[in-house]
């Protein structure tokens, strides 16, 4: 009789949770109808943490700031996050594990670093995933025709370079005062460090300067030998093309020791944040470094943020004061396009109020305009360049901002500063695309 | 500027730089020496030691205190290691032993990290890492002053620990636990303690190791990949000698920064992340001891 009371009310109990769960993932359910997922593939440990926990910890920021406001047309945004240590075969597994999340597939993959893109870069028109490259990666993907999948939205090394070399030019006294200068290419000893040098080898031959290029294998903790020969060449200017704060502070340091002017050594915007100028000290004082994404708090958005998101205890840094700073504003910027893409999407797709497909992301990361007044509507204006992009041009903003650091903060010196001769880059981004399609058999889509 | 001037300038940062080197090499040597085993966990020792140094400065405490309170952490991690570690696999194979350290290595890492934060710091010694005014107006040479601070530091540090393993009971207790463990245990020679004690010492050294080149660096990750830089020093000055460290260290300084200023821009640059590993391969077949290391014999 006991046994027989027991096992009704275990059937009783199993029927209550049974049902609870049932009417609990029901909302789920319908909730899933209307969210859209984001990966973020985030790099929160090792030497490039500083980088990561600023970047991603802004997507994160601002992905919760958009679903406090109602989401995007009623869509929620989903995010699962997976630790890359920015390792491009850790990469690739996380591409693995993030690719579906709750019966939904990425839309988008941002990887914030170049190994890590090239790992991936030849899976996106497959997965239908875009890419988005937000200063980093492969230059000549921004020939839309060769890379429909992928985007450098905020500019890329090739532009960023010349643009340097704009400035030293400028700085000098006009392009022809630079003939006879020397340059010296100071960098990692990877993909990354050389990516820019087709375009400075170019401008170099143009204006006739000297090219020196001396790489640091990494992590770049050790210099010495490096600064030494640029001791002995005594150049001009050096660009210092590093990959995490400890060799990017390091090099400030070695400048300092052979006493070579930090006013004549240019940082590339991976080395242009304040947790590489930090550690250099008084060594750092005066170093330039090129910024697609401005620091400050000063942007609508930013205090918005602040004042929303870590006012109600969902912040994703743990140390708000970097709320501002070159890596958060610059995860910022890139999580704002993505958000801005997928407006365009449902409106494209008539999926206002729905989530949309990797093609029809594309496409509406595709239709990115984002124009002086649009930057001011969402908060953000002067804190990246205004840019738009087509089917052939997937390089956003072509223009960089200088910025210097006066050893406590960073000050922008010059406006958004696009290269003297775009049309050139341009060219040499199409020689490049093309060719690899040559040899990969790819046949560019029509993009006239 | 001489060309000559220039070589004996290269050669001397090289020394320097050595030096440096020699310093993470020295927690491997005591480490070795009395368990012969690699601590492939040194490099992450340095990495916690000095984090935890400038996250007790950032909690507060002034310089003197932060150090003594970071030696004592150092000691009680020492301890933690001897009795997690070490102990539960006294009598397992040296391979054993090696993964057990790659574990305590990442398990550090995350450690340190999760406790103090991913962010960079700034180390601040009150040493300037800018060249010696007098020498570099009367020499022409650019001499940092940190760099010569780091090889005082490290010949002091030897000095110290070759007294201590000569002269103290518990040197002579460390040599004979590395003999024969076995035959050191059974005429009382307290090898837990002897374990404790050494790896207390590694931690130390980590620490001091850490702040030079968190000094330099910044505290950051990266200075877990130290490590990598101290096993070619170790291969050529032997895993078991002190002295041989420093050699060792100084040998590596020199070779690779001469071979990169001037071999260097023939295959592209960046040759001394590997060009030490290649010096380190020929010792091991000229000399698979390294230049002090005792002469390894075994019956076959």
């Amino acid at each position: 009789m006991s046994m027989r009371r027991t096992l009704r009310d275990m059937m009783a109990v199993s029927a209550i949770v049974c049902a609870a769960i049932v009417s609990a993932a029901l909302p789920e359910r319908a909730a899933a109808e209307e969210t859209q997922y984001f990966p973020i593939a985030s790099s929160r440990v090792g030497p490039y943490s500083a980088m990561g926990t600023g970047y991603y910890g802004a997507q994160i920021d601002y992905l919760n700031y958009v679903n406090m406001n109602g989401g995007v047309n009623g869509v929620m945004l989903t995010w699962q996050e997976c630790e890359t240590e920015y390792n491009a075969v850790k990469t690739v597994e996380c591409y693995q594990r993030l690719f579906e999340y709750n019966g939904q597939k990425m839309v988008v993959f941002d990887t914030l670093g170049t190994p890590g893109a090239y790992a991936v870069i030849n899976r996106m028109a497959e997965d239908e995933v875009v890419l988005a490259q937000y200063g980093y990666g492969r230059t000549d993907a921004a020939d839309g025709s060769v890379w429909p999948w992928v985007f450098n939205a905020a500019g890329h090394y090739w532009d960023q370079i010349a643009v340097k070399m704009r400035f030293m030019a400028e700085q000098e006294g006009g392009v022809e005062n630079m003939r006879g200068k020397k340059i010296v290419h100071m960098h990692i000893d990877s993909a990354f460090g050389r990516e820019p040098l087709p375009a400075m080898r170019a401008i170099a031959e143009e204006w006739g300067v000297e090219i020196v290029e001396i790489a640091v294998p990494p992590p770049g903790l050790e210099q010495q030998s490096q600064w030494l020969q640029v001791r002995r060449e005594r150049p001009d200017w050096v660009t210092f093309w590093g990959a995490g704060s400890g060799m990017n502070s390091t090099g400030m340091t070695n400048a300092a020791r052979i006493g070579f002017p930090r006013e004549r050594l240019i940082y590339v915007t991976f080395g242009a944040a304040e947790e590489d100028m930090y550690p250099a000290g008084d060594s750092a004082t005066g170093t330039y470094a090129m910024a697609n994404a401005l620091p400050g708090k000063q942007f609508p958005l930013v205090q918005a943020i602040e004042e929303q998101v870590y006012g109600a205890g969902e912040g994703n840094l743990a140390d708000e004061s970097r709320i501002g700073s070159v890596y958060w504003n610059r995860g910022l910027g890139a999580a704002v396009m993505w958000i801005e893409a997928l407006k365009n999407a449902q409106e494209m797709h008539d999926k206002v109020g729905q989530a949309v497909t990797g093609a029809e992301f594309r496409a509406g990361y595709e239709a990115l305009n984002m124009t002086p007044e649009r930057l001011e509507e969402l908060g953000i204006g002067g804190m990246v360049a205004p840019f738009d992009l087509s089917c052939a041009k997937h390089n956003g903003a072509r223009a960089f901002a200088m910025m210097q650091w006066d050893g406590e903060k960073f000050v922008q010196v010059t406006d958004w500063l696009p290269p003297l001769d775009p049309d050139a880059i341009r060219t040499l981004i199409e020689d490049s695309a093309a060719k690899f399609a040559a040899e990969n058999g790819i046949t560019p889509r029509d993009c006239s | 500027m001489t060309e000559i001037l220039f070589f004996f300038e290269v050669v001397l940062a090289g020394m320097l730089a050595g030096t440096m080197y020699s310093l993470v090499a020295l927690g491997f040597v005591l480490i070795y020496k009395a368990s012969a085993t690699f601590n492939f966990a040194q490099g992450a020792m340095v990495f916690f030691a000095v984090l935890s140094f400038v996250g007790f400065m950032e909690l507060g405490l002034p310089f003197a205190l932060a150090f003594v309170v970071t030696v004592f952490l150092m000691i009680a991690v020492g301890y933690a290691t001897e009795r997690l570690v070490l102990e539960p696999l006294m009598s397992q194979s040296e391979d054993t032993m090696l993964m057990a350290t790659i574990g305590l290595a990442f398990v550090l890492q995350g450690l340190a990290q999760a406790v103090w934060g991913v962010e960079v710091r700034r180390l601040d010694l009150g040493i300037g890492d800018f060249p010696i005014p007098w020498v570099a107006e009367n020499l022409g040479l650019f001499v940092s002053a940190l760099d010569v601070a780091a090889g005082v530091v490290a010949a002091v540090l030897i000095v110290i620990l070759a007294l201590l393993f000569r002269f103290t009971k518990m040197g002579l207790g460390l040599r004979a636990v590395a003999d024969d463990p076995g035959a050191a245990a059974s005429i009382g020679i307290p090898l837990k303690t002897i374990m404790l004690m050494v790896w207390s010492a590694a931690g130390i050294v980590a620490l001091v190791a850490g702040m030079l080149w968190g000094a330099r660096a910044g505290v950051q990750f990266a200075l877990v990949d130290l490590a990598l830089k101290a096993l070619p020093v170790l291969i050529i000055g032997g895993f078991s000698s002190i002295p041989g460290a420093i050699v060792g260290g100084l040998i590596i300084g020199v070779v690779e920064k001469t071979l990169e200023v001037y071999v260097g821009p023939f295959f592209g640059g960046g040759i001394e992340g590997w060009a030490p590993y290649v010096l380190a391969i020929f010792f091991l077949l000229w000399r698979p001891e390294g230049l002090f290391g005792e002469k390894i014999i075994r019956r076959v």
